[in-house]
């Protein structure tokens, strides 16, 4: 997720050891290639939303917000509830955003959260009714960007996860038609069991790893993000980088994103019951 | 007029450090009247009347006869173009490769993503002016670079490099700490050279504890044993 | 006829401001950065530079740019605002530059751009002032030369009542003589970088509402010097 240049950039002599390393099976923090750093998680870090929470895995950090409307379905699905997720990379986060309307990495970020949720059908459209035809409620996920240091997808998707669980609905008043957001009821957004945990597997040389510190993710040479459930259902995946890849790399990186989702998901257990 | 050494603390832009008409504005500070006050945020020190804030953040300001350490952008014809992480980039012209250059295959000598030692030979309004030619500057070859703020550089160095001696010594590693932040560490093995940046890292945290020459021996006697 | 004694909402002195926080560093990649809130609205900043500036024929090859942009979260408030600048964030964006400049000693950096990007993570009223307060932080936190640290806070008439640190429920005011909001930024001299006003009132009210705020960011300036020598965790 790079647009200016900057000093940091990996150089080809740091490539070169991390390369080495990673042959060893190690990393410079220490972690091994399957291995996330420290995931740290606060909710309801911005009262105006109806959820929201932080996370940082590592220094990399991001906040998401849910804001909840009420407005007319789309003609193709009259009694489903809406979802849209918009995420921005900002330029506080990193001296390689720049301020303007979203690139293409922030969008694509936006789209893989999306695709994971909705395809998981995670959150059960047909309860977010309130009029067939007429009246249903619509979810935002809104992703920033704090402090990139590798690994935003992943971190992304952990927080719209922890946002929709601990998400409130705003009392709606019919008859005036008025979402009143100052006032919290206590009911929550009605949530599959089936929870997808995004897991974004990279490729350096001939090694596979997962959570990127910057400085590793900046010579990737592909990457996978996979959005699935722990007990191994798989409901988004998607490549990105231009180059090209085996089978047994694809199955290799299949094996490491399941063993990796139930690792993520013991980490953050407590903020999904 | 107090006769008493002012005590080392921080202070922000705007603050007086001290009143009087004895002292002596140095870098960082201002005369106002009989004050000397902040215009940087930094740790203000006096000696000799002479009061100054040492900065604690902030961009590398390049110095003519620095020795950096850069990495190749860009090739030209004449030359290459080497970000040295300030504002303005660094240029270094073919004349100052010591050897002959084949005006072709400039990239054979320096490609772009290569880091480099250099040494700043001129600051001008149209940029940085590089050169190789002298002992100890070149193409770097193996090791990791790691990078810290530019003001901690002389704290990582310590006086009259004992800092950075003791750390070569109980590594057994080079080191070549670049004036504009970004160091060089090349070792035996990928141990030694992650064990350099942590201790590297240690010293930057504790920048102004006295007496930081003994916390990093015993820093090493506790953290060599512990590599896997 | 309005009351005697005007009673804030949140039970607060007429010229009590509301809990603040500040820290710095809170963006490690940026060269300075910090959060500041007065209760509910929370601000955080983070600056970039001075580095060379693009496009070029924007350059000034006198002094360094200042360039502020301002923006709030989607979910900072009530109804969701949608992503993407608008003419109120551009003004205050450009407010923000005029608050921080008359301090700031870029002389040296020609041709170069000092970028404050300032997101507002939750809002309860005078954004624009926390926003400053931690634009102010991070510049200084970056190392940047400042003659003086700036502190914003915004006063209001409530009614015919003068108050210190307006909340929402007061920028809403409309009984009476409604609410005018006036936020102000001033340095800890007592120079004045910024004032805006929207309402009714009088010049004697207003003289009033400046002394008051120039007490205001005496207080302001304090949890700012706090913030800066906290960040340092020891010197012996």
């Amino acid at each position: 997720m790079s647009g200016i240049k900057d000093i940091m950039e990996t150089s080809n002599l740091t490539e070169k050891r991390i390369k080495e390393y990673l042959a060893e099976g190690k990393r410079f923090d220490g972690r091994k290639p399957g291995e996330f750093r420290e995931i740290s998680i606060e909710t309801g870090v911005s009262k105006k939303a109806e959820g929201s929470a932080r996370v940082k895995i590592g220094k990399t950090e991001v906040i998401v917000g849910i804001k909840l409307d009420v407005s007319e379905p789309y003609p193709d699905s009259l009694d489903k509830g809406k979802l849209m997720v918009t995420s921005e990379l900002l330029p506080l986060s990193s001296p390689r955003f720049e301020s303007g309307p979203p690139r293409f990495p922030a969008i694509e970020l936006g789209r893989l959260i999306d695709r994971a949720i909705r395809e998981s059908k995670f959150i059960q459209f047909e309860k977010l009714c309130i009029k067939k035809g007429e009246k249903v409620w619509a979810v935002f996920i809104d992703i920033y960007s704090i402090n990139d240091d590798g690994n935003l997808i992943d971190a992304a998707g952990i927080g719209a996860l922890v946002a929709l669980k601990t998400a409130k609905f705003p009392k709606y008043d019919e008859k005036n038609e008025k979402v009143l957001h100052e006032e919290l009821t206590t009911k929550k957004i009605p949530l599959s069991k089936e929870i997808p945990i995004m897991v974004t597997v990279h490729k350096i040389g001939d090694n596979i790893l997962v959570d990127p510190t910057l400085e590793e993710e900046d010579i990737n040479e592909v990457r996978i993000t996979i959005g699935g459930t722990t007990d191994g259902t798989i409901f988004s995946m998607q490549k990105g980088n231009p180059k090209e890849i085996s089978i047994e790399d694809i199955y290799k990186i299949l094996d490491l994103a399941e063993k990796t989702r139930k690792k993520v998901f013991l980490n953050i257990e407590k903020f999904l019951k | 007029m107090t006769k008493e050494k002012i005590e080392r603390r921080i202070v922000i832009p705007g603050e007086v450090i001290v009143k009087g008409e004895n002292y002596l504005p140095g870098e960082g500070t201002e005369k106002k009247g009989d004050e000397i006050i902040t215009i940087r945020y930094g740790l203000a020190e006096e000696s000799n009347r002479l009061v100054k804030v040492i900065a604690l953040s902030g961009i590398y300001e390049p110095r003519r006869g620095n020795m950096v350490i850069g990495k190749v952008e860009n090739i030209t014809f004449y030359g290459w173009n080497i970000n040295i992480d300030s504002p303005e980039g660094g240029f270094l012209p073919i004349q100052e490769v010591p050897k002959y250059v084949d005006k072709d295959r400039l990239n054979e000598i320096l490609d772009i993503g290569d880091m480099v030692v250099a040494k700043i030979i001129g600051v001008t309004s149209r940029g940085i002016d590089l050169t190789i030619k002298s002992r100890g500057l070149g193409k770097i070859d193996e090791g990791i670079i790691i990078k810290i703020n530019s003001n901690k550089v002389p704290r990582v160095i310590g006086k009259e490099g004992s800092m950075i001696n003791l750390i070569k010594k109980e590594s057994d590693c080079n080191i070549t700490v670049g004036q504009n932040g970004l160091i060089w560490i090349k070792g035996n093995k990928i141990e030694d050279e992650l064990l350099v940046k942590k201790a590297i890292m240690f010293v930057n945290e504790k920048s102004f504890t006295s007496g930081l020459t003994d916390e990093v021996k015993k820093w090493f006697e506790k953290n060599k044993g512990e590599k896997k | 006829m309005p009351t005697k004694q005007f009673k804030r909402s949140d039970g607060r002195k007429l010229d009590g401001i509301r809990a603040m926080e500040a820290k710095v560093g809170v963006v490690p990649n940026a060269n300075g950065s910090a959060m500041f809130s007065f209760g509910d609205t929370i601000a955080i900043a983070a600056v970039y530079g001075p580095r060379k500036m693009h496009p070029q024929h924007k350059q000034d090859p006198e002094k360094g740019t200042l360039r502020c942009n301002y923006s709030m979260l989607s979910f900072s408030v009530s109804d969701r605002i949608r992503p993407g600048p608008n003419r109120r964030s551009t003004e205050i964006s450009k407010i923000t530059e005029w608050a921080l400049e008359p301090v700031l000693m870029i002389k040296k950096y020609p041709n170069m751009a000092i970028d404050v990007h300032i997101n507002i993570l939750q809002a309860n009223a005078s954004t624009r002032c926390a926003g400053i307060n931690a634009a102010a932080l991070a510049l200084a936190h970056a190392g940047i030369p400042m003659r003086d640290m700036v502190s914003s806070v915004s006063i209001g008439k409530i009614d015919k009542q003068l108050v210190v640190d307006l909340n929402k429920d007061e920028e809403d005011w409309e009984d009476g003589e409604g609410s005018t909001d006036i936020p102000i930024t001033m340095t800890s001299h007592d120079g004045l970088t910024h004032i805006q006003l929207d309402g009714r009132i009088t010049s004697k009210e207003l003289k009033e509402a400046i002394e008051l705020a120039r007490k205001a960011t005496k207080e302001i300036y304090e949890v700012q010097k706090k913030a800066l020598k906290d960040s340092v965790k020891e010197i012996k």
